[in-house]
């Protein structure tokens, strides 16, 4: 592993961009490996930020390696092992790892060869189910995920959602206690309890893709969006026989196809009907609907297979007037049996408004708005307004608006409401000459 | 890894049940006692007498404070608890879940502190 000694040592900043390159494609699968080294997690992360400051002091000398993140796995199994032998407390743990002094004359090289992309997914994929374990709650296993799987730091998980840096930090790290203190284990769940946690990370990744989607394209440094999106393909690559995990990745796919046209040049959200459909990607629709069309002979419906078939409806659609919103009404219909929620009756009712009218449309929405549940969801609302905007009540739908914009902080999607009002009060003015302050 | 399995549960749904009803459920906790032990796993368990039967002792300002009934008035007390040495935390939520306090009431699942460990 010696460097070309003809070459010019690398620069400190060729360096630091090889460093992040390596952690972001595989640092959370390098944490995974130590956690089940270690059977720790905080000392799994400790470590291998030693071995990051080790790098940036000792690769500008001696190159870079050829396999950085053996490099970075080997330094910092053996930081930790010293860590743990000093520290006498520590007897039992030290006992078991005792055994892996190695005498190998380049433990680096033993280490590539025994470094195989499938043991750092499995690695990566028994931290995900790590994070997402039922005895941490809900907040706790998104952040965790994010800071620990995806290399988030605390600030840009702070900024994509919208909370104070304190908070999150405080949360990862009572988190991680909870998992040392609990003994919260570190592995692939049995057969016995896969479905039901698998649910649970399935339900992260999903969330992780829903924040990133609505970020500006201001907000970005952090594309939540491709994190969710390299989770979920290797959820579904490692658990092959799982049908949600690749329902979950084609619906993600899906979505995620048209993302070119979601955003105007103005940072505006721009709705389906209003997408630029040739600019959608089409490479990617194609994949997604041959992993749907598989894994749905799999006969092992879920509701994120019945979602990923309700987006194959608008990606299959030429136009959004060809889109078969009948079909997606009785797609709906299946989730509601699976995943009776508000937040799905709601989408019915859009689809609903689609396929049978505005009048139709408002009947389910009012039961809704009896119900109570969405009172404070501003998709609620926009619904209400964009039917009663259908039915000519445009002082109803300007009501409706006004409300959903009280609901959301999210800048993107202000927009789309203003705009939205703008164009309703375009429409309900008649032309006046402008005045000459604003 | 060693753990307290505190069960609480409504007193009230417990004296409503018939005495066959009874019956069964101390039969399952027989059973699942017999079944810790068999695993090894089994460290310690007792069913609490009634919340009637409580006193609760505090000392302030170095006076002894004795009041009747339990630490606070609560629609679930604490009925009983195990303490059962597993592997980690899914076979201690696993038994648990086996626990009949669970299917009335609820089984709260601590770690103990391992004074060994520090």
């Amino acid at each position: 592993m010696t460097p070309d000694p003809r070459s010019a040592p690398p620069t400190q900043e060729v360096v630091r961009d090889h460093l992040a390159q390596v952690l972001k494609e595989k640092g959370g699968a390098l944490t995974g490996a130590l956690v089940r080294h270690f059977r720790d997690l905080e000392l799994a992360q400790d470590t291998l930020q030693q071995a990051c400051r080790r790098a940036l002091e000792t690769w500008p000398r001696a190159g870079l390696p050829d396999r950085a993140d053996a490099w970075l796995l080997v330094t910092a199994k053996r930081s930790g092992t010293d860590v743990v032998r000093r520290a006498a407390v520590w007897s039992r743990k030290a006992e078991t790892l005792g055994h892996e002094r190695s005498s190998d004359p380049d433990p680096e090289t033993v280490l590539v060869q025994r470094l195989d992309q499938e043991g750092l997914d499995d690695d990566l994929l028994r931290l995900i189910f790590l994070c997402c374990h039922p005895a941490l709650n809900p907040e706790a296993q998104l952040a965790l995920t994010l800071q620990t799987a995806c290399g988030l730091d605390t600030e840009e998980i702070a900024r994509c959602f919208l909370s104070k840096k304190k908070t999150i930090a405080q949360r990862v790290v009572r988190a991680k206690r909870k998992i040392r203190a609990a003994g919260v284990p570190f592995r692939i769940p049995p057969p016995h309890l896969l479905g039901e946690r698998l649910q649970v990370v399935l339900t992260v990744i999903y969330l992780i893709y829903n924040e990133g989607f609505l970020a500006t394209r201001e907000a970005e440094r952090t594309d939540l969006a491709r994190e969710a999106i390299r989770l979920a393909t290797l959820v579904a690559r490692r658990l092959s026989g799982e049908a949600e995990a690749a329902g979950l990745l084609a619906l993600l796919l899906l979505v995620d196809s048209r993302r070119a046209t979601r955003f105007d040049d103005d940072g505006v959200l721009v709705e389906l009907h209003r997408q630029d459909r040739s600019r959608w990607d089409r490479d990617q629709i194609g994949r997604a609907l041959e992993l749907l069309r598989r894994t749905l002979m799999l006969r092992r419906v879920g509701p994120f297979q019945v979602q990923a078939s309700i987006q194959a409806i608008h990606a299959e659609a030429d136009t959004a007037a060809d889109t078969d919103w009948h079909q997606i009404v009785a797609l709906y219909d299946v989730l509601r049996a699976l995943q009776p929620s508000p937040v799905v009756m709601l989408n019915r009712a859009v689809a609903v408004r689609m396929a049978h009218g505005p009048q139709a449309a408002t009947t389910v929405l009012d039961r809704l708005a009896a119900a109570g549940a969405l009172d404070g969801y501003h998709l609620f609302h926009v619904a209400q307004a964009d039917c009663r905007a259908a039915l000519g009540d445009t002082d109803g739908a300007v009501q409706a608006w006004r409300r959903a914009l009280k609901l959301t902080g999210n800048p993107a999607e202000r927009a789309a409401i203003e705009r939205r009002l703008r164009e309703a009060d375009d429409k309900a003015v008649p032309a006046q000459p402008s005045k000459t302050s604003s | 890894m060693k753990y307290a399995l505190l069960i609480y549960a409504d007193e009230a749904i417990e004296n409503a049940m018939s005495e066959e009803e009874q019956a069964a459920m101390y039969q399952e906790y027989f059973a699942f006692s017999e079944a810790e032990r068999e695993a090894k796993s089994m460290l310690g368990g007792e069913a609490l007498q009634p919340v009637a039967t409580a006193t609760t002792v505090s000392v302030r300002d170095g006076k002894t404070l004795t009041v009747d009934g339990p630490f606070a008035e609560t629609k679930e007390q604490l009925g009983g608890f195990y303490l059962l040495d597993v592997a980690n935390l899914d076979d201690a939520i696993e038994a648990a879940a086996r626990i009949p306090g669970a299917r009335t009431g609820r089984v709260e699942i601590r770690p103990l502190i391992d004074f060994d460990d520090m």
